[in-house]
């Protein structure tokens, strides 16, 4: 991987515009989910992770397209196949006072994969890898294999100090004695359920905030979080549903920002069971699996129509997808293009496979995880109906949903035969969702934990596994290119959608959209 | 009186126990709270870990075991998203829904008991047969539904009030509540309307019904045959009877307004233990959930005692006793 | 007090002659026998008088979604309250809601109310342990608020009519229950009941023939509103995820979902359904009051 070099201030200057007068403004922000807890390794959970943020820094920043920037480090280089080592920034302080150095980054290592009661470690990025600090400013991450992904797993934790964080339980870091970090705001107060304050670090060793004062405020209904907007009690708020957009977009007083995110919403069909649970014979008889028949696969896709979807179900506020992150993360490919819409051609391949008479079975899928999760489980199923897929829906709460589909039959096999789900990819580039999603499910490995399918293809998992083995950049990004045009080509899962996420602030502010959905005060300007 | 007091706790603790055991057991067979939690990032073997983690490899019966052990030591588990003891969270919540449900109630109760009143009196007057109407509409239609049609016209359209959340806290008494301030006043207007809505109507049907039924009664008669003034009736008289079905209902009620809190507290973003609640059960916060119902049971027993003295002292005929109990 | 004293005819009739005679004297309860027994009449219709079924996914094409009323949909007939997010003609699905929604109000209602009126009799009449033990069951039962009962039945049982009836049986028993007792427990202290007594009337024709009526007042006013409350609570139950499915939806699912486009100015999605839920609601509300006023020998004139 090139040599990253120091370039103070690009990543926050991407973020917070210039500021020439530092003001007394505050700011308040409408969440859609509250953030669980101060302590950034407690819960690696998406609105905790962005909360954190705000506190602590990480040794690698993502910036709003999830590409990797210094952070807490300057430089970052692999100095062999097995050690990556990381330069620090220097005369970086805590909120506290304290000085930044090699020693919070190795507490910080040890510490983030073992907090009690974490109900998500942060361990997932740090099996593996030891830190060993070489001097103040530089530490050593080493690894038993070639790692190539060291910067996007290290760029996930967030540092904590030597003196007053490592030490400490979560409770500390809620009530604030811990919650001391480097980031460009303080903590000031944590009420769960009512309000989250932070304030302005004027020693910021970035540029510093616009906002004197920030306040977070979960509300989680979707509509109440639309008219807190609109009755001025909060200036911005996250998740807009697509159905207010083209209202507020006809609103003077109020400003959208919309990107495009990481998150691709995809169906998965049950690929290993030759009697599926929830596909039926059109008499209501058992039929052998249609599903592992890639044609079959292949004539869903085909019957879908992603466009419909996206215009009447999602309002146009989502892309077409055509395979597993959108144009421009590391590792898509340039050779794929959104399945056509061909409900004749989705037929005469039923025909071809056999069933031209149709069958029938369910989708399952949430109805309070992705926007708009049920109605697009209901578009589907319409629009398989329509070729002769005779397709029932039952959609249920995430808290069932989940735990079912992923290990609800016996001998913890997924119980679904054919869902809706969707795969954000955290580290920003393409072999996250290959290696959870596409290869094989593989325990010892690690690999395919949410491959609920059970899509199995030695060819893509070799591809897969030999990506992740590679440290140069080029290549690697071919061999990810190359195994999601095979998996697509197999129609191991079927992409529907990217979703689009939309903000909304009064007049007069902007946010700057994230692919990571991450709400940051450090994105809202003044225009 | 001491001893039915002391009976009915006893039979209260059972009735604790009992429903402990139903609690845990109904929250454990729904969901499978390990994909709730875990990062979508993580492995089998992280996944593995969490459940360990989280006590949930262990049967269900040696889970309650260990629930019950910390619970009679006062602790009620830690929150699987929070990481705090599940107790301290839900008393962290608690004051906003009381003051929510307490102010509910006392809307309900001074709007409702005057307009049923007047309407069991003159319920042939337009006025009376257009409460009636009103108190139809207020149990008709959905919470959340009226819930966003007050944000809508009280917040948005004239801007009056606040749309969410609970204002600034000030301590009175030792109690530490936004019914104190201005602000926690103009937070708490919204919410607590909605809430009350339900039980301003059941309160007018409750009082119309109970002075039409006692307007007919031979006391009634008598008293009017006595010469006492009409005022001194309705207000000595009727009221004494018509308290015990309202103040019973109301009573009852109080608990169901804490449970429909959920359902306000969701629209309004009012930080209580029903959203709390509701997050619990769509993240399968098991601990969260089994604490909360059994908080809520112990505050129903104490709720159930105090309606059940209160009538002894408003019907002197109904004795307090369990005969043979 | 505004009867005036009308010297009553002597008139020998039945007591159901006598019933129907008083009860049809209120316009108003009259009008909403009408308007319920009309809503009854058009949900069991539903198949022969829409032009859609809402349930059939082949029928329902998304690309017919948000229509405002009066637009046409794709297959020709004119959605004359316009069309949901997931396109289905809302008149359609309005009826076929009616349907669902009835039965789950209706048969939750009357199942409970069976149930607790039962269970609350005995308790006041039986008195000492038995009365004990189901008063703590009650009270047990009454722990919970109705809605969070449904609430955790429903997400454990699953979406389906026959779970949420089940669920809103459970939740509202005890409602019926307690009602009946405390009334029972003041007439079981009556003149009239010692009398019986020494009269030497069976206990069970005491409780059925002599205390049941006079909890009929109550328990009307209890039944009005736990029936509407349990096709509300089915909503409410829809709008927090857990209620009825989406593809077969009932009235409350029809407003759940019709919610989240309150703000956008396309109201029909959620008001049309709403005031069919109305509309049913306040009939049933408006005879059940006269009912009690009918069934009450206390109100007599």
């Amino acid at each position: 991987m090139k040599k990253m070099r120091a370039a103070t201030a690009v990543a926050a200057g991407l973020l917070a515009l210039s500021a020439g007068a530092v003001s007394a403004e505050k700011l308040t922000i409408g969440l859609a989910s509250e953030p669980t807890a101060m302590d950034p390794h407690f819960h690696n959970l998406g609105p905790n992770n962005a909360l954190t943020l705000h506190i602590f820094d990480r040794l690698v920043d993502q910036d709003e397209r999830q590409r990797l920037m210094p952070g807490l480090a300057v430089s970052w280089e692999a100095v062999d196949d097995l050690t990556w080592e990381f330069k620090l920034r220097e005369g970086v302080k805590f909120h506290d006072g304290s000085d930044f150095t090699a020693d919070d980054v190795v507490c910080t290592i040890e510490r983030a994969p073992n907090v009690p009661n974490s109900p998500s470690s942060f361990g997932t990025y740090l099996k593996g890898k030891t830190v060993e600090k070489i001097d103040d400013y530089t530490v050593h991450f080493k690894t038993a294999e070639p790692y190539p992904l060291m910067a996007n797993d290290i760029s996930t934790i967030r540092i904590i100090s030597d003196e007053t964080g490592c030490g400490a339980t979560t409770e500390e870091f809620n009530s604030g004695t811990a919650a001391i970090g480097t980031g460009p705001f303080k903590f000031v107060s944590y009420t769960p359920g009512e309000s989250i304050v932070v304030e302005r670090n004027a020693d910021y060793w970035g540029e510093a905030p616009v906002w004197s004062e920030v306040e977070f405020r979960p509300i989680s209904s979707g509509p109440s979080r639309v008219a807190a907007l609109l009755a001025g009690d909060v200036d911005m708020i996250a998740a807009v549903p697509t159905t207010d957009i083209a209202t507020l977009e006809g609103k003077d007083e109020v400003q959208l920002s919309q990107g495009v995110s990481n998150r691709v919403i995809y169906l998965h069909m049950d690929q290993f069971r030759e009697n599926s649970p929830f596909v039926k014979a059109m008499d209501g008889g058992d039929i052998k699996n249609p599903l592992m028949d890639v044609r079959v696969r292949k004539a869903i896709s085909m019957a879908i129509n992603r466009d419909a979807i996206v215009e009447r179900v999602m309002e146009g506020v989502a892309l077409p997808a055509g395979q597993l992150l959108p144009e421009g993360f590391f590792g898509v490919s340039d050779n794929l293009d959104v399945v056509a819409y061909d409900p004749e051609g989705a037929k005469a391949l039923l025909a071809e496979a056999g069933y031209a008479e149709g069958f029938q079975m369910t989708i399952h899928g949430p109805n309070d995880r992705y926007i708009n999760d049920a109605r697009i489980a209901e578009a589907v199923a319409q629009m398989l109906t329509r070729v002769g897929i005779k397709t029932a829906v039952e959609t249920m709460p995430r808290s069932v949903y989940f735990g079912r589909a992923s290990r609800g039959a016996d001998g913890d096999l997924p119980e679904f035969s054919f869902i809706l789900v969707g795969w954000g990819a955290g580290s920003g580039e393409a072999s996250s969702p290959l290696k959870s999603l596409i290869h094989t499910f593989d325990s010892d490995k690690g690999f395919g934990s949410s491959n609920r399918g059970r899509h199995s293809d030695p060819e893509t998992d070799a591809l897969i596994e030999e990506a992740l083995r590679t440290v140069d950049d080029a290549k690697r990004q071919d061999l990810l290119a190359a195994a999601t045009e095979r998996a697509i080509d197999n129609a191991a899962i079927i992409p529907t959608h990217f979703q689009v996420n939309t903000w909304a602030a009064k007049a007069g502010l902007k946010y700057v959209a994230r692919t990571d959905e991450y709400t940051l005060a450090t994105g809202v300007v003044k225009e | 009186m001491t001893v039915f007091i002391i009976r009915r706790l006893l039979q209260a603790l059972l009735v604790v126990v009992l429903m402990s055991v139903i609690v845990f057991f109904g929250v454990n067979i729904v969901g499978d709270p390990v994909y709730m939690l875990v990062s979508p990032d993580a492995d089998q073997d992280d996944i593995a870990a969490a459940i360990a983690r989280l006590g949930l490899d262990r049967p269900i019966w040696e889970q309650y075991l260990l629930f019950l052990k910390g619970a009679l030591q006062g602790d009620l588990g830690n929150s699987f998203i929070f990481g705090e003891p599940a107790l301290q969270l839900i008393m962290h919540h608690m004051p906003a829904t009381m003051e929510l449900a307490f102010t509910a109630l006392m809307l309900a109760i001074v709007i409702g008991i005057p307009l049923g009143l007047y309407a069991g009196l003159y319920s042939e007057s337009p006025l009376s047969k257009g409460i009636m109407a009103g108190s139809i509409l207020g149990f008709s239609l959905p919470t959340f539904w009226v819930g966003l049609m007050l944000i809508m016209l009280f917040a948005v359209e004239l801007g009056w009030v606040p749309a969410t959340g609970r204002g600034d806290t000030a301590t009175f008494l030792g109690i530490q509540s936004s019914l104190f301030t201005p602000d926690g006043l103009s937070h708490i207007f919204l919410p607590a309307l909605n809430l009350a809505l339900l039980k301003i109507s059941l309160a007018i049907r409750l009082t119309r019904a109970g002075v039409r039924e006692a307007l007919g009664q031979d006391y009634v008669k008598y008293a009017r045959a006595k010469g006492l003034t009409t005022r001194r009736i309705i207000f000595v008289h009727v009221m004494k009877n018509i308290m015990i079905p309202v103040v019973t209902v109301m009573g009852l009620e109080f608990g169901s307004l804490i449970g429909f809190s959920v359902v306000t507290e969701t629209i309004f973003a009012w930080p209580g233990m029903g959203k709390l609640l509701i997050d619990a059960i769509l993240q399968l916060d098991r601990p969260v959930v089994v604490a909360y119902l059994m908080i809520i049971v112990l505050f129903f027993i104490v709720i159930n005692l105090i309606v059940d003295i209160l009538y002894s002292l408003l019907d002197p005929r109904v004795r307090l006793q369990d005969q043979g109990a | 007090m505004t009867n005036t004293a009308t010297p009553v005819e002597l008139k020998v009739e039945t007591p159901f002659q006598r019933f129907r005679a008083e009860f049809f004297e209120s316009k108003i309860a009259t009008a909403a026998l009408g308007i319920f027994c009309i809503i009854v009449l058009l949900a069991v219709l539903a198949p022969w008088i829409t032009p859609q079924n809402p349930y059939d996914l082949a029928q329902v094409d998304v690309l017919d979604g948000r229509l405002p009323p009066g637009s046409e949909a794709f297959p020709g007939y004119i959605m004359w309250l316009g069309s949901d997010g997931a396109g289905r003609d809302l008149y359609s699905a309005i009826l076929y809601g009616l349907r669902i929604s009835l039965t789950v109000g209706l048969a939750s209602g009357v199942i409970a109310l069976l149930i607790g009126m039962v269970i609350g009799l005995v308790a006041a009449y039986a008195g000492g342990r038995v009365e004990a033990l189901i008063m703590r069951i009650v009270d047990l039962q009454l722990s919970f608020p109705a809605s969070l009962v449904a609430l955790m039945l429903v997400a454990a049982l699953g979406k389906g009519v026959d779970k949420i009836i089940l669920a809103l049986v459970v939740a509202q028993w005890a409602y019926y229950a307690r009602t009946v007792r405390a009334t029972a427990l003041v007439e079981r202290n009556k003149e009239y009941v010692e009398a019986a007594q020494c009269l030497g009337i069976s206990r069970f024709r005491i409780v059925f023939r002599h205390i049941l009526p006079n909890c009929m007042a109550p328990l009307i006013v209890v039944g009005t509103v736990q029936t509407a409350s349990a096709i509300s609570l089915e909503a409410t139950l829809s709008f927090l995820g857990v209620g009825l499915p989406q593809t077969e939806p009932s009235l409350g699912v029809l407003i759940a979902n019709g919610f989240e486009y309150m703000l956008s100015g396309r109201y029909w999605i959620s008001v049309f359904p709403g005031l069919a839920l109305l509309l049913t609601v306040v009939s049933i509300n408006l005879v059940g009051d006269h009912l009690r006023d009918v069934l009450n020998p206390r109100l007599k004139k």
